[in-house]
């Protein structure tokens, strides 16, 4: 039994439920205006809802609306989060509607897409909120009754006493419920009582989707909205010098062209606000044909802008100066300067042992050096927001991962208070780390303000792609050194990148090897970058797991009993202790992956290869059966075996690591952003490749650790591994080790066309 | 500027507008259609996919004078209540992660049975090779495709 106190965790939990006794307190978001019932069923909708705490109300008929706190990217928390809270009220799942709740602070902790993190933060305080509820239903059915609460049971909806025959359904108490005090301890279920996390549960807005209803910003639309699309220099490095619109303001449809400049000098920048250009061109009118028309028609000058800093609040609150040096910046360059720093000295971040010493001594060596470019997010649906700015409102409708951040820079950016900015979120068609930035949205806000109406400004896929914010290029050089008994007796990793470095020095083989040595250097660049789905890992994963395999065959070793071989040294005997991985869990699904693979059976013609990472706390191994078709590789099959804890909801859980596994396979095989004098050279998706159809791996088998932990982190965690595996099984498809992504550029010949 | 009658989704419509408008803005903009969304533009992504006469179409495309007379389908014309059998197969696989390009996908599928009611492995490769799913659920539409194909029979 798990008894937890309601203001744990939820530091806002008693005060909404304060406010909560007066019954309906809360505006509910009325954006998205059609129930979402997955399937083709809509619920009698109540004569009147009660409204039990922030996250539900329920209705007079038992019908019970669940809030889902946080924005949605395909992650699927919309069905996932309200499942926690659905478990614990004890209701019918069939009966349960689901509403994108409001940005409000004050009830829900968090509301932000990004690091795997929405059920982690989620799994104590919204089963919290759900078992609170079905203990004041239990309380008003108790007092109406005349009996114990304690002898009160719940199931699927309905309230029961036993000895007496009395039940009830919720509708029929929620009236007397919402008006109880919150109880100040809520008793949750075992696991083993679970009925409907653990379940497969689809999608809440399945039935929206399939059938095209306005559930992404872009689908939004306002009466007397006007469109509004930016110009902005083709060139990092380049800034506005002058324009000339009196072409383009004279085209049809044309309401104005304006400057603006989303983030002044006087404005103070949080982490979530970077942007390669700030000055921008902005044309507005009726529709968006109109608008792409007439932005063809300015006349625009663009200059290099000299060196200069800019100064952001960090994700922890403190300050910090990124210097933005002038120049046009080519990959060319890029990869050479790379390549140089590599051999250079890095910064010391971790260091086991003599490693220098172990070197001297070792039988053999392996160096092996990995790189990978920048990528852009590319979500398919292009960056985007509706603003409504008056003198003392603000209102904003559209896709974004951090609206709680945003918020503040919306009041600041405008000089509005904090409780005048409204921003709802809609649906998003993809996130992948590029909707924490939110610049779009400032912009819209300072169109609309500027304008003085409401305007919904559209990125094209030129301008999504060319904008930055992209994954940064990173490079890393693995050495190790193996005894004359082929134990791995020294590791060494220099890693860094344009601009940041992917290194994580305290991650597997640290903890396994004797005598280690972990460093790292990052060059400035003014090409922006941000988060992409499993920041860092995203490429060092890859290229460890790549390494780890070579060095496996250099030991004459099967590549799986490697690992385990070193997971058993770092369990058994640690070295340092700073070493952020369970070993029993990683080995776990290694172990998981070599059964469901039946690891070791020959297929003629099927070439294999395994990974395994962690990250975002969870645990994930894959193993890829690749076939040769007319010399080109093709993933057969995906094995893969996650740890991450209980799983809330299968269905969606294995749709998001079947993703994950086929956008890892993509990108490491097909994409890339590189630059010629700043330039993109990359600017839509005829040159932007992606994984297609016809190159997607033809079956992903995933495989859950089954075990009582709480859960971890999914959406990023699939991602990284897949490249390596991938890597390893196309080296013993074609006997060529692959070091650069994307990989097709180093398979591709004059007479192979991948 | 031209008024251009249009049969959308069974029903005649009549929108003024520059003839060379593609027909993604005139449903997106004018007729208040936006299940038909916006990807690439240039015909690359396949997010903006519609049946013209009963053939997967790129709306993004397709200026709006080429299609007048011409029958038009887009996602919220497949079906009264979504229960068209490549909708249902689409429910039944729970495909969608973000949902964003899933219209353009069901379209082209559906392009892809009316032509070719029992569609091998390959059969589908080609004929969504167009259509981008940045999430990933290639696997999921083929076994959706194969499961419609399936409830035809």
């Amino acid at each position: 039994m798990t008894i937890v106190k309601t203001s744990i965790g939820r530091r806002s939990f008693l005060k909404v439920s304060a406010l909560a006794g007066g019954g309906l307190v809360l505006g509910f978001n009325s954006l998205i205006s059609c129930t979402n019932k997955s399937e083709v069923e809509v619920l009698a909708l109540p004569k009147e809802w009660f409204e039990i705490n922030g996250y539900l109300k329920i209705g007079d008929n038992g019908v019970v609306t669940i809030m889902s706190p946080n924005p949605e990217i395909g992650q699927n928390v919309k069905t996932s989060m309200p499942m926690l809270v659905a478990e614990e009220l004890d209701v019918d799942w069939k009966n349960v509607i689901v509403e994108q709740a409001p940005l409000n602070t004050d009830i829900f902790t968090r509301q932000l897409a990004g690091g795997s993190q929405s059920i982690r933060m989620a799994w104590k305080g919204m089963r919290t909120a759900g078992g609170a509820a079905r203990q004041m239903l239990r309380e008003a059915a108790a007092a109406t009754w005349q009996v114990p609460v304690n002898e009160i049971t719940t199931e699927a909806g309905v309230l029961s006493h036993k000895a007496s025959g009395k039940s009830a359904g919720y509708g029929e108490m929620a009236s007397a419920a919402a008006k109880l005090e919150v109880p100040k301890e809520v008793t949750l279920k075992e696991i083993k009582d679970f009925k409907i996390i653990g379940t497969d549960r689809k999608n809440v807005d399945g039935l929206n989707i399939v059938t095209g209803k306005p559930l992404f910003g872009l689908d939004y639309k306002k009466e007397g909205m006007l469109i509004a699309m930016i110009a902005h220099p083709p060139a990092f490095g380049m800034r506005l010098k002058s324009v000339d619109d009196s072409q383009a303001k004279a085209m049809p449809g044309i309401k104005d062209v304006l400057t603006i400049n989303t983030y002044t000098e006087d404005y103070s920048r949080q982490w979530c606000d970077v942007d390669a250009f700030s000055d921008l061109v902005v044309v507005v009118g009726n529709t968006t044909w109109e608008v792409m028309n007439a932005r063809k028609a300015l006349k625009l000058e663009w200059e290099a802008f000299d060196t200069h800093s800019k100064t952001f609040s960090t994700f922890w609150g403190t300050s910090e100066s990124i210097k933005v040096p002038g120049g046009l910046e080519n990959s060319t360059k890029h990869t050479q300067l790379m390549a140089e720093l590599s051999t250079k000295k890095g910064k010391v971040v971790r260091k086991d042992g003599d490693p220098e010493a172990a070197f001297k001594k070792a039988v053999k060596v392996i160096e092996r050096s990995y790189t990978a470019p920048f990528l852009a997010h590319n979500t398919m649906e292009p960056m985007n927001f509706f603003a409504h700015v008056t003198e003392d409102m603000a209102e904003l409708v559209g896709p974004i991962q951090t609206p709680e951040f945003m918020e503040k820079s919306v009041a600041a950016r405008l000089g509005l208070p904090l409780e005048k900015v409204d921003i709802q979120m809609t649906r998003m068609g993809g996130g992948f780390g590029r909707r924490l930035y939110g610049h779009y949205l400032v912009e819209a806000a300072v169109i609309s303000q500027k304008l003085k109406a409401p305007i919904k400004l559209i990125y094209s896929r030129e301008d999504d792609m060319t904008f930055g914010t992209y994954r940064p290029a990173y490079h890393a050089k693995y050495k190790a050194a193996l005894d004359e008994n082929n134990n791995l007796i020294a590791f060494h990793v220099n890693a860094g990148g344009i601009p940041e470095s992917p290194l994580f020095a305290n991650r597997f083989p640290a903890g396994a090897v004797a005598n280690y040595l972990a460093e790292e250097w990052a060059q400035e660049s003014n090409i922006t970058v941000g988060a992409f789905r499993a920041p860092r890992s995203n490429f060092i994963a890859g290229a460890e797991q790549s390494f780890l395999d070579e060095v496996a065959e250099a030991a004459g070793k099967d590549p799986i009993e490697f690992r385990l071989e070193l997971l058993e040294k770092s369990k058994s005997n640690p070295i340092g202790e700073k070493n952020d991985y369970e070993a029993d869990r990683y080995a776990g699904v290694l172990k998981l992956v070599r059964e469901k693979s039946n690891w070791g059976t020959e297929q003629s013609g099927v070439h294999r290869g395994v990974s395994a990472y962690f990250c975002h706390d969870s645990y994930v191994a894959h193993v890829i059966d690749l076939v040769m078709e007319n010399g080109k590789p093709r993933v057969q099959k995906v094995y893969c075996a996650v740890d991450c804890g209980i799983v809330v909801n299968p269905i969606a859980a294995t749709n998001l690591i079947e993703g994950g596994s086929v956008d890892g396979i993509g990108h490491a095989m097909y994409s890339g952003m590189t630059f010629t004098e700043g330039t993109p050279d990359q600017t839509n998706f005829d040159k932007y490749r992606l994984i297609r159809h016809r190159e997607a791996p033809s079956a992903i088998d995933v495989h859950f650790v089954k075990n009582e932990m709480d859960p971890t982190g999914l959406g990023e965690p699939p991602f990284p591994p897949v490249i390596a595996a991938l890597a390893n099984a196309m080296y013993k498809g074609t006997g060529k080790r692959v070091y650069s992504q994307p990989f097709v550029k180093e398979l591709e010949t004059s007479a192979l066309k991948m | 500027m031209a008024a251009i009658t249009l049969n959308v989704n069974g029903k005649k419509q009549t929108v003024d507008v520059d003839p060379k408008t593609p027909m993604l803005w005139v449903l997106r903009d004018h007729l208040n259609l936006v299940g038909t969304k916006f990807g690439c533009g240039i015909a690359q992504c396949g997010a903006c996919t519609i049946l013209l006469e009963g053939s997967a179409t790129r709306a993004c495309q397709l200026q709006v004078s080429a299609a007048e007379g011409k029958e038009i389908t887009t996602i919220e014309g497949l079906s009264e209540n979504g229960d068209h059998p490549v909708q249902k197969a689409w429910l039944e696989h729970d495909v969608p992660q973000c949902g964003y390009c899933q219209a353009g996908q069901i379209m082209s599928a559906v392009s892809l049975l009316k032509s070719n009611p029992s569609p091998s492995d390959a059969d589908i490769d080609n004929a969504m090779n167009g259509n981008i799913c940045r999430c990933g659920t290639y696997v999921r539409i083929k076994a959706a495709i194969k499961t419609a194909a399936n409830s035809n029979d």
